[in-house]
């Protein structure tokens, strides 16, 4: 029996259905007589709907059905809601449009569904769906965010086309800080509108079952249960006993597929009122158009230091555009993920942010890897190096004079955050040793005398994860808890089947989890089989999001196991006639204490459920252990970044030469995992800070929908990484884990950012930094 | 209109009544239900539909059926087996190429015909080779290894 402990580099469990083609996903499950839909999808931003005639198409070969959006609010389906409620500043609470399934009266953005039309085949569907006729009649569309505020209302409930003012930190305190301050440095920065694209597109089957009434809805989801909680409690679908949600293996999802949307709603209620089952998998096109976004902020940015570059008070104003309907959790997006990260891993006294969140006529923003917190480690990483550059300061020793040192834990920001541990120090220590920082300037010249320009950029980032007390997340407008299930259900010949409500879409918990429970028990990771994805199987989970998987998921399955030992000994006890406070458990055996006797982890798992030597009396048989775990705090992970580019004058191409990583995650359970996770992290920052763009022209219109417009990064954009740990565990979770999803996206832009700027001898370049714009820096800095 | 094709798929002969304009990834999937094949995009720009045809890596979702008759196509499914791996799918566990697994079976098929094809790969070229495949997970780092990893086993 090999046993693989928590630290050991395990080979995945998942891997094997994926490199031979076995995996299930979405649009790989067929069901008998099933029916195919397509929406019909608005060509325009902004209109209100004259008329719709479905008569042609729902007269047209193969066609079932076609279902509109006046038939959704007939039957008194919900809007789609936002599930954290956001208040303003003045106490108000967020203004929120009304998000129907499918559009009835008024459309807000391009490719909002408006009809679904349900046919034998896909292809009459997609053709019938072109005889759907809408009459249109367009309204100007609001597309620019630093103008909506002052635009025409998109809706009547939604004054100013602003959804809230909301401010987090001390105001009065943080302006005479700065007015005060022997210098301020300020920066007005825009971050760049992203669209998520996992690999999969999203995908659905609803089944409903007229017999039993029963209905099945197999999702492209990161959270089955909650999804079904939305779908029951607030959109009012099915009863919650009655919908079954069922996420089988998700090809990627980076937040995307967090959220409750519009087709696959639409397709349960669809298979509901039709009685058969509908399948919907979206072509690339659709995802462009009807994902969540992420990001889109523009911000401006004030820090004031002393006359040594200390910092003293720091003043951001955000306005974040939420697009044309406040999705699943877009408004905690900008304030309580993003302005609680402000203080970064400095020690500045004084901190104020605004933000305003406005409506457009564009995609839904919500929720993509990083999710608030890439913008604050952004504006933040900016600005200090900016500053250091202004007060003639390495910008490494500016870092170093404001951290937060190991004594100062556990720390209270200026904004709202207590840190449980971390060492920034250490973290940026080894990363410059690793870029070999010190070797930086003769780099640079070699590089001048081969007519390139070479720049190096510092990110000390942090980012707050394990989302999130359920109290404090409560008090803050949450709609839900965000605790997390687990089971470990020992099986008679001590095999374990554990069961989460975590699911995984990429980040091998079937591996990790596995690893988690099996170094508890001492069996090993083949013994371990990990179950998730389905409601119909497991307890209400809230799934997987923030980088919490781990840090919440793991607890509960950690504290689950705990309770299986415990029970375990109370058996052992019995069986070797001692005292349960006389046995030990380690190395997967139950021993008495100072004696030679013992049973092993499978043996006393026979006996649970075999109980013919067993205290039954006092003790039901079976070894089954089920924990929800709330989370007692955030969790902290938090790491340096650095970005040695190398740049054409010519072309102003950007040639990344080494990208180094050095990350605080706590306690690590399987590090090639873990490394993986920061590779894909950065791959999709230096996607937005190279390559990635959303695009929106002044009518709405979507100029980068599909790949020949979007520029994703393929393999020869990117360099390898250098990746390195350190360790401070999280002090309050019983697995030490601080989550390491999301760190190399939230880390790697201001770094890469930072490194151009400093090779062009400019202070601020716009993301993407793509060659025209760095060609263009170039010029500007050279004429200037 | 249905036209008749005749092609061997993984070694079988297959012959199929289809629409005219059924892809080649459609007969794949929907006709012989070998769901190993993706499709990521309508563009053909992210490659989850690569298959080997007549030994050279196509994207499967920009070949009708008509253009495949007669030819010999390979997809994940015929590569190797749980029990007998072929080096590139053993090289993608070994050096953690994959993490969600959509973009996988197109990544190895892409990746061996560049084994195939190249008699040098280092860094720069298993990238370069690899540009018609997106993956959204791994930052390629890890692919990158993989590849390398089987072309040395491959050549051996």
């Amino acid at each position: 029996m090999v046993q693989q402990s928590i630290g050991e580099r395990v080979l995945r469990k998942e891997d094997l259905r994926f490199i031979t083609g076995k995996g299930n996903y979405t649009d790989d499950i067929n069901l008998p007589g099933q029916a195919y839909a397509c929406f019909v999808r608005s060509p325009v931003a902004h209109a209100s709907i004259n008329s719709l005639d479905i008569s042609a198409a729902a007269g047209a070969d193969g066609v079932i059905a076609v279902l509109t959006g006046q038939q959704v609010a007939e039957d008194n389906l919900g809007s789609l809601p936002c599930g954290w409620m956001v208040h303003s500043k003045d106490g108000s609470e967020m203004k929120q449009p009304f998000h129907p399934v499918l559009a009835t009266d008024k459309i807000n953005y391009v490719g909002e569904p408006v009809a679904v039309v349900v046919a034998e085949t896909y292809l009459a569907a997609k053709n019938a769906s072109e005889l759907v006729e809408v009459d249109y009649e367009e309204i100007e569309a609001v597309v620019d965010i630093s103008s909506a505020q002052s635009a025409a209302d998109i809706y009547p409930e939604v004054p100013g086309n602003t959804v809230y003012q909301w401010e987090l930190g001390e105001k009065a305190d943080t302006e005479k800080a700065i007015s005060q301050a022997a210098h301020v440095t300020r920066i007005s920065l825009t971050n760049n509108r992203l669209i998520p694209n996992a690999i999969e597109p999203r995908a659905a089957i609803a089944d409903y079952n007229t017999g039993t009434q029963d209905l099945t809805l197999y999702t492209t989801s990161q959270n089955p249960g909650l999804a079904r909680l939305i779908l029951t409690a607030f959109v009012q679908i099915a009863p919650e006993h009655k919908l079954r949600i069922i996420a089988p293996d998700v090809g990627g999802g980076f937040g995307s597929k967090i959220f409750v949307y519009s087709e696959e709603t639409a397709l349960a209620w669809a298979s509901m009122k039709l009685g058969i089952p509908i399948k919907w998998t979206a072509e690339r096109s659709e995802s462009f158009l009807a994902d969540a976004h992420g990001r889109d902020h523009v911000t401006e940015v004030e820090l004031a230091m002393d006359d040594e570059g200390h910092f003293l008070g720091l003043h951001v104003k955000t306005i974040a555009n939420m697009g044309a309907y406040l999705s699943t959790f877009a408004s905690a997006v900008p304030t309580y993920l993003y302005g609680t990260l402000l203080a970064g891993q400095y020690k500045t006294p004084n901190i104020y942010v605004e933000v305003d969140a406005v409506v457009t006529n564009t995609a839904p923003v919500d929720a993509y890897r990083g999710a608030g917190r890439p913008e604050a480690a952004y504006l933040l990483e900016r600005i200090v190096e900016i500053a250091a550059r202004e007060m003639n300061l390495d910008p490494v020793e500016i870092r170093r004079r404001n951290f937060i040192q190991p004594a100062d834990f556990p720390y209270q920001t200026p904004v709202a955050l207590e840190y449980d541990s971390g060492d920034y120090e250490a973290s940026l220590n080894k990363a410059l040793e690793m870029a070999d920082y010190a070797g930086f300037a003769e780099r640079k010249e070699e590089a001048a005398s081969r007519g390139n320009k070479r720049g190096i950029g510092f990110s000390c980032y942090i980012e707050a994860c394990g989302l999130a007390p359920s109290q404090v997340a409560g008090s803050l407008g949450a709609g839900v808890g965000l605790w997390e299930s687990g089971e470990v259900r020992v099986n008679p010949t001590g095999t374990v089947t554990v069961l989460t409500g975590s699911h995984s879409h990429g980040q091998g918990h079937e591996t990790t989890f596995a690893q988690l429970v099996a170094s508890k028990f001492g069996i090993s990771v083949d013994d371990v089989e990990v179950v998730h994805g389905d409601t119909g199987k497991l307890d209400f989970g809230m799934g997987t999001y923030g980088s919490r998987s781990l840090a919440v998921g793991g607890s509960a399955l950690s504290k689950a196991a705990d309770k299986v030992i415990a029970k375990g000994k109370k058996i052992a006890a019995h069986m070797l006639e001692s005292d349960v406070e006389n046995i030990d458990f380690e190395d997967g055996e139950f021993k008495v204490r100072e004696s030679n006797q013992s049973k092993t982890f499978q043996e006393i798992a026979f006996a649970a459920y075999v109980p013919h030597d067993y205290p039954l009396e006092e003790l039901e048989p079976g070894l089954s252990e089920k924990a929800f775990y709330d989370p007692e705090n955030f969790t902290f992970p938090a790491g340096a970044h650095i970005c040695e580019v190398e740049i054409d004058p010519d072309t102003g191409v950007v040639d990344i030469v080494k990208f180094t990583a050095v990350d605080d995650f706590g306690t690590i359970i399987n590090p090639m995992i873990v490394e993986g996770q920061v590779h894909g992290g950065i791959a999709q920052g230096i996607g937005q800070a190279l390559l990635e763009q959303c695009v929106y022209d002044e009518t709405g219109q979507l100029l980068t929908g599909s790949y020949m417009d979007y520029c994703m990064p393929r393999a020869d954009d990117l360099p390898n990484f250098d990746v390195g740990m350190t360790c401070t565990p999280c002090t309050h979770n019983p697995v030490g884990a601080k989550g390491c999803g999301e760190a190399g996206a939230i880390g790697s832009p201001p770094a890469v950012i930072n490194a151009i700027t400093d090779a062009l001898g400019v202070m601020e370049i716009e993301m993407p930094a793509t060659s025209e714009r760095v060609w263009r820096a170039m010029q500007q800095a050279g004429g200037a | 209109m249905s036209i008749t094709v005749n092609l061997i798929v993984n070694g079988k002969a297959v012959t199929q009544t289809c629409p005219e304009n059924t892809t080649l990834v459609e007969l794949i999937r929907e006709k012989l239900q070998l769901s190993g094949t993706h499709v990521g995009c309508d563009t053909s720009q992210c490659g989850a539909c690569t298959v080997h045809m007549n030994g050279r890596a196509v994207k499967a979702c920009t070949v009708l059926v008509a253009q495949a008759e007669g030819s010999d196509v390979t997809t994940i499914e015929g590569i190797g087996t749980a029990d007998d791996l072929h080096p590139m799918q053993s090289a993608f566990k070994e050096c953690h190429g994959l993490q969600c697994g959509f973009c996988t079976p197109g990544m190895i098929m892409a990746a061996i015909d560049l084994v195939n094809r190249e008699n040098e790969l280092d860094e720069q070229t298993i990238r370069e080779g690899l540009e018609g495949n997106f993956c959204r997970c791994t930052g390629y780092h890890n692919i990158v290894e993989a590849v390398g990893n089987a072309a040395a086993r491959m050549k051996e």
